[in-house]
């Protein structure tokens, strides 16, 4: 992440705190995706669904990017922040457990991110971020047509598949009512915005002979949730992993 | 072109599924990627050239095909169009047939356009 970031966003000055704000939630939530999504890589199925993977990896890393350095230097906030400092929802930093749970945790965040930055693209030229929400909105129907796709063929397959993909949902599910808490700096309708979600997540999975789970959509214990830096046990071991090149070589580059 | 695809992948899903024996899909649930049947890919690169071959992939069905094509071959704005054909449907003559296929046509200059002169700025003709 050492070259020049794009020139339309390189002045991190441009954004006023609240926008800064909402674009770290927004920027640590491609980030940590697409670390995870990269993690398949080397393990994946099949040769072609680990390239699917890795693009939409690149993408989110590419998303995060520009959204990081609205916020200041990409680099440092990628790597030598704290666990409580990142503002991702606890979701994306979910481990990728099987296959099945990876779709699950991609169709339920792309749909929330394809409606989300379909909303922030309509705000047209007062919404700092409408012009990136409308270039990410394009990679990120590709990203829910993936997991959509994915979902029918393992909703609708064999036994172990349906299993599997039933049991990645509900695993999942927990996780979910934290996307639409309001986030400061983006201005959603985020009522709206659960709404549409559960009717699309809800229609993908009926076609995939699957139901929406039950159960509560969040953690009942939680004190908070990501976008207030409080994270699952297994982001600390993520970030550590993510960020110990850095930290023991700074200014490393090849 | 692309119903065709998409029913050859059909069936070939089906296969894999195990409801119904066929020769490239496996049998089995627990088919895995090694039995997706193969699939050839052609992209075309821009409007008013045709598709050409970019090479093949797996992939369980026609729609996935698709998609793994958009992946791995399109990734660098190659493409405004891709094509997936099942490559059991493709039909090739054989490396023993060279001669009678191919060679006759080496020593018939006429059939070559070379005796017309190309128009200026014609790239593709």
């Amino acid at each position: 992440m050492s070259a020049a970031p794009d020139p339309a966003t390189a002045d991190p000055a441009a954004a006023d705190p609240a926008t800064a704000a909402g674009a770290l939630a927004l920027g640590d939530d491609a980030l940590v995706l697409s670390h995870r999504l990269a993690e398949w890589t080397g393990h994946a199925p099949v040769l072609e669904e680990e390239v699917a993977l890795a693009n939409i990896a690149l993408d989110l890393l590419g998303q995060a990017r520009t959204l990081l350095s609205l916020v200041g230097d990409e680099d440092e906030l990628a790597f030598l922040r704290e666990e409580r400092a990142f503002r991702n929802v606890q979701l994306v930093e979910q481990p990728n457990g099987d296959f099945a749970q990876t779709i699950a945790r991609q169709l339920y965040f792309s749909v929330y991110q394809e409606l989300l930055y379909g909303q922030l693209a309509a705000g047209g030229e007062a919404a700092p971020l409408a012009p990136l929400a409308a270039k990410a909105v394009k990679e990120v129907a590709y990203h829910r047509d993936h997991a959509e796709q994915w979902t029918l063929r393992l909703g609708d397959g064999t036994e172990t598949s349906h299993a599997r993909m039933r049991a990645g949902l509900d695993a999942l599910w927990r996780y979910t009512g934290e996307l639409f808490r309001p986030v400061e700096g983006l201005a959603v309708d985020w009522a709206g915005l659960e709404a549409a979600w559960l009717e699309t997540v809800g229609g993908v999975l009926e076609r995939a002979t699957l139901t929406l789970p039950e159960g509560p959509r969040a953690t009942g214990w939680s004190a908070g949730g990501g976008r207030e830096g409080v994270h699952t046990e297994p982001f600390g071991r993520m970030l550590a992993e993510m960020q110990h090149l850095h930290r023991s070589h700074p200014g490393a580059s090849w | 072109m692309s119903a065709e695809a998409e029913d050859a992948g059909r069936r070939t899903t089906a296969g894999s599924g195990g409801t119904e024996p066929s020769a490239d899909a496996g049998a089995g649930a627990g088919a895995a990627a090694g039995d997706w049947p193969l699939w050839e890919v052609f992209v075309r690169s821009r409007r008013g050239l045709s598709h050409v071959h970019a090479g093949s992939l797996h992939a369980p069905d026609a729609a996935m095909a698709l998609r793994n094509a958009r992946d791995l071959y399109t990734r660098r704005q190659e493409g405004v169009s891709v094509w997936v054909v099942p490559s059991t449907a493709v039909t090739a003559s054989s490396p023993d047939e060279k001669d009678p296929f191919f060679a006759p046509a080496a020593d018939k200059p006429y059939r070559h356009p070379t005796f017309y002169e190309l128009p200026e700025g014609v790239r593709n003709l």
